[in-house]
């Protein structure tokens, strides 16, 4: 069963196209990761993907439902993990949290013993109380995660998860990725970094100037082209390490 | 737009200003009195009394009514673009299902509500003073929700258009000061040129200056027509809030 499926899809911002014509399918249970350099289109398309933007032209179906006719619908199954830090500035590690569950309609109870429950899996518990801005940068990306995780969302939208993170925050990040998958969630990411790719992804899109030049398991893109994904995704964004 | 999911995020407002309530809210107090001591006692030696009313009774329920419109468009000007641009707070509501519309109907009942409530406390300061002739003053409390729509309306009008922050310089000072300053607060405007009557029909501070002045006097009759005008107002102006907010939302 598909969870996403896009086809011919779209996005001009006035007379950028931001993203050109692209199909794509993502089953159940799988994880995705949009690839490309900055300004491939690959964010736009994740901002699609949670009814955060409205596409100019094509189909985009979450769920079996349309973007345009079931946003509300949609959003309550999904989380979000965006690329900034989008937390608020006055609450606490904890009410970030709980104002959150909040737009769900979660009900105070419930929220507060889920709050405790993600902040316990992402490693914040003794933070609970902390400001925002006392937190490390690994911190504010793990309380995002645990945000996004507030719905007991089927779909997992993670915009650069690991971005600016030292190797200890970003495997840190890794590891509760990879419980996710192994609970059963479906993950779409995008990412820079080619080794988080292959370590996560079960599939890639390649993407360059809003255009997907190829879809594909890391693997099989590594027996077809030779090389790592790094070299493969070089060649095939028309980049090399000159550039 | 569905009315719950628009409280979701006047519940959000509301939870971040009672935390913070105590570092501001002082000072949102000092301002009026500040006017009143000043004018109402200082330039009121002079005046004496305005309509056979003493200076600084004449000036007291205007307080009310600017308070009340400033509580809202710092609220709904300043508050607003920082929770959309550097907070990127809407970026964070916008990601649940609380979509544009709710989201911008949540903006404007918090501004209202924050109009609503300053208004009140003002009222409540300004009649411990005995500034206030009648008890009849309490009417104005929704009718200061309804007037602080307006203005938040008006401020929400300015976020969607305005490319940063310092132009909210000309949203203060071309159009908040001139509206303040010839609303009827400190004087009555038709011993003005005919021409600033006819500019102030068109300001809703001009009403609700009316409406804190004739309710504050027992008269409430007399301000039937700017209730009216409020009331109105706030109806009409909703849709061109949401319509420019969207353009700007909605990438």
């Amino acid at each position: 069963m598909h969870i996403i499926s896009a086809k011919g899809l779209t996005k001009d911002y006035g007379s950028l196209r931001a993203v050109d014509h692209i199909d794509f399918e993502i089953r159940k249970g799988e994880s995705f990761g949009f690839l490309g350099p900055n300004g491939a289109g690959k964010t736009t398309v994740m901002g699609i993907i949670y009814c955060f933007m409205p596409p100019t032209s094509g189909a985009i179906k979450v769920f079996g439902m349309d973007v345009a006719e079931e946003p509300g619908k949609i959003k309550s199954r999904i989380g979000v993990m965006p690329q900034d830090d989008n937390l608020d500035p006055d609450l606490s590690v904890f009410e970030n949290l709980i104002v959150y569950a909040r737009y769900f309609d979660i009900p105070k109870k419930v929220s507060s013993a889920l709050a405790w429950e993600l902040l316990e899996f992402v490693d914040l518990r003794e933070k609970a109380h902390a400001h925002i801005k006392n937190l490390s940068g690994g911190m504010k990306r793990r309380l995002l995660l645990a945000r996004a995780l507030i719905n007991n969302p089927e779909l997992l939208i993670l915009d650069e998860p690991t971005v600016g993170l030292d190797p200890h925050g970003r495997r840190s990040v890794w590891e509760r990725m990879d419980h996710l998958k192994s609970k059963g969630a479906t993950l779409v990411l995008t990412t820079h970094y080619m080794e988080e790719a292959e370590k996560i992804c079960d599939r890639v899109a390649i993407m360059d100037s809003g255009k997907i030049i190829t879809i594909d398991s890391p693997s099989s893109l590594g027996a077809a082209h030779g090389g790592t994904l790094e070299d493969i995704y070089l060649k095939l964004t028309g980049r090399t390490l000159a550039d | 737009m569905q009315i719950k999911r628009a409280f979701r995020v006047w519940q959000r407002h509301a939870k971040v200003y009672t935390k913070l309530y105590k570092s501001s809210i002082a000072l949102n107090f000092v301002e009026p009195i500040l006017y009143l001591a000043a004018l109402g006692l200082g330039l009121g030696a002079f005046v004496k009394e305005i309509r056979g009313v003493p200076y600084i009774n004449f000036i007291a329920p205007g307080i009310i009514a600017s308070s009340s419109m400033f509580a809202a468009t710092y609220e709904c000007s300043y508050g607003t673009f920082v929770r959309m641009t550097f907070q990127k707070t809407f970026d964070a509501i916008l990601a649940t299902p609380v979509n544009v519309d709710d989201l911008i109907a949540g903006e404007l009942m918090w501004g209202a509500t924050k109009s609503m409530l300053y208004g009140t406390i003002i009222m409540t300061v300004i009649s411990l003073f005995g500034l206030v002739h009648s008890p009849l003053v309490v009417l104005v409390v929704p009718l200061l929700f309804m007037s602080g729509l307006i203005f938040a309306e008006i401020s929400l009008m300015f976020v969607a258009i305005v490319p940063g922050i310092d132009s909210f310089n000309y949203f203060y000072t071309l159009l908040m000061t001139p509206m303040f300053l010839f609303s009827g607060i400190f004087f009555p405007i038709d011993t003005l040129p005919p021409v600033v009557s006819k500019i102030a029909f068109f300001t809703p501070l001009y009403h609700l200056v009316n409406i804190c002045r004739s309710f504050a006097s027992g008269m409430p009759s007399a301000s039937v027509s700017d209730v009216a005008w409020v009331l109105i107002a706030a109806i009409v102006l909703a849709p061109y809030s949401f319509r420019l907010m969207r353009r700007r939302l909605i990438k």
